[in-house]
């Protein structure tokens, strides 16, 4: 649910990074928080475990830029991808405008990446979402890993419906704006038309 | 079901609107800053000493605690629970729920107390629900006669793509 404000000339829009556990959710928001440059990102924050795994949620505020006079703002959510997280990742989805499914590339996560695509579609479902009405775009991580399951295989058991897909090396960097881009701009059109 | 969900509209009239009744709430509670935030995390407005704190993390965590505790609150069978309290060694958050939708934060100090502030928050928030209801109604009749125009409406794939260089 986008926040359009005439007032501040300003608009904010929310996208979750939804994901099995370790299939680098927040990598890639802090791929994304140090390549981009300090006046267009605000403080990222992670609540995290001691031992760096997402308790809550990541969040990194971007300021993309302006289109049309607005400033166009876009909120960026982790889930914890741990499976017993299921509460706080119905918590974040609220009011969410695009997700972001990050698979994990490698063979023996390949259950865990079907199982958490499952359980995006029936939190999304609560939350009153149509995960195939949403914007929503798939990125295929760990692509430079050795133990990959086969791309035609990911594509045929996680993207059935076609959305925009990518493959990428968060820790590297590759894939990782591409995708974002891919999200943000579906929201955008979205927005465009008209659904406020 | 929904795809994609209906946005929140702001407007200058009842934005200026929901300032003047955080001002009014800032100096009568004797508060640092007031901020209201609605649930999703996105900051509506901001008032007081705002200028070294990071609104847009606070709000976003605000929302992130009230999620958070109202899903508590669902455990034990209640439907939510309206007002958080955070005490610190020298800031105090005060954080209540306004009208089921938006949330008020006020942070304060020494200088004021608990008491005055859940009293100011109490009669600030029927200000503020009275707002958001307007704006409500008026986000519902611009929806329906079509306007104000979408600022989104003509935007190219060219602007878009020009977001990201």
């Amino acid at each position: 649910m986008a926040f359009i404000n005439y007032a501040a000339r300003e608009i904010n829009c929310k996208i979750v990074y939804y994901g099995p556990g370790l299939c680098g959710k927040t990598t890639n928001l802090q791929m994304i928080y140090q390549r981009t440059s300090p006046d267009a990102r605000g403080k990222m924050i992670s609540l995290a475990t001691e031992t760096e795994r997402t308790l809550f949620f990541d969040f990194l505020p971007l300021a993309l830029g302006d289109i049309r006079g607005f400033k166009t703002r876009f909120h960026l959510y982790t889930v914890p991808g741990q499976v017993f997280y299921d509460a706080s990742r119905k918590l974040i989805l609220k009011g969410v405008d695009g997700v972001v499914f990050v698979a994990d590339s490698q063979e023996e996560r390949l259950d865990a990446n079907i199982e958490s695509l499952e359980n995006l579609k029936d939190n999304l479902e609560e939350q009153g979402y149509d995960l195939e009405k949403i914007p929503f775009v798939i990125q295929y991580n760990k692509r430079d890993l050795p133990n990959q399951s086969p791309l035609d295989e990911l594509q045929e058991l996680l993207n059935p419906d076609q959305v925009p897909e990518f493959e990428a090396c968060a820790l590297t960097g590759e894939g990782v704006f591409e995708t974002l881009k891919a999200v943000a701009k579906q929201i955008l059109i979205e927005l465009k038309k008209g659904r406020r | 079901m929904l795809g994609y969900q209906s946005s929140l509209v702001m407007y200058d009239e009842e934005y200026q609107r929901i300032v003047e009744i955080a001002d009014k709430l800032l100096r009568e509670s004797n508060a640092k800053a007031v901020f209201l935030v609605d649930r999703n995390g996105q900051l509506i407005a901001a008032t007081g000493e705002t200028e070294h704190l990071d609104t847009t993390s606070l709000a976003s965590l605000t929302a992130g605690n009230i999620a958070a505790t109202g899903g508590l609150a669902k455990l034990i069978g209640e439907k939510e629970f309206s007002i958080l309290f955070h005490e610190g060694e020298k800031d105090n958050i005060h954080i209540s729920i306004v009208g089921g939708r938006v949330i008020l934060v006020v942070i304060f100090d020494q200088r004021s107390s608990l008491g005055l502030v859940r009293l100011r928050v109490k009669k600030g928030s029927e200000d503020f629900d009275r707002t958001m209801e307007e704006l409500d109604r008026k986000s519902a009749e611009e929806a329906g006669s079509g306007g104000p125009q979408n600022p989104f409406a003509e935007i190219t794939d060219d602007d878009i793509d020009n977001l990201f260089r």
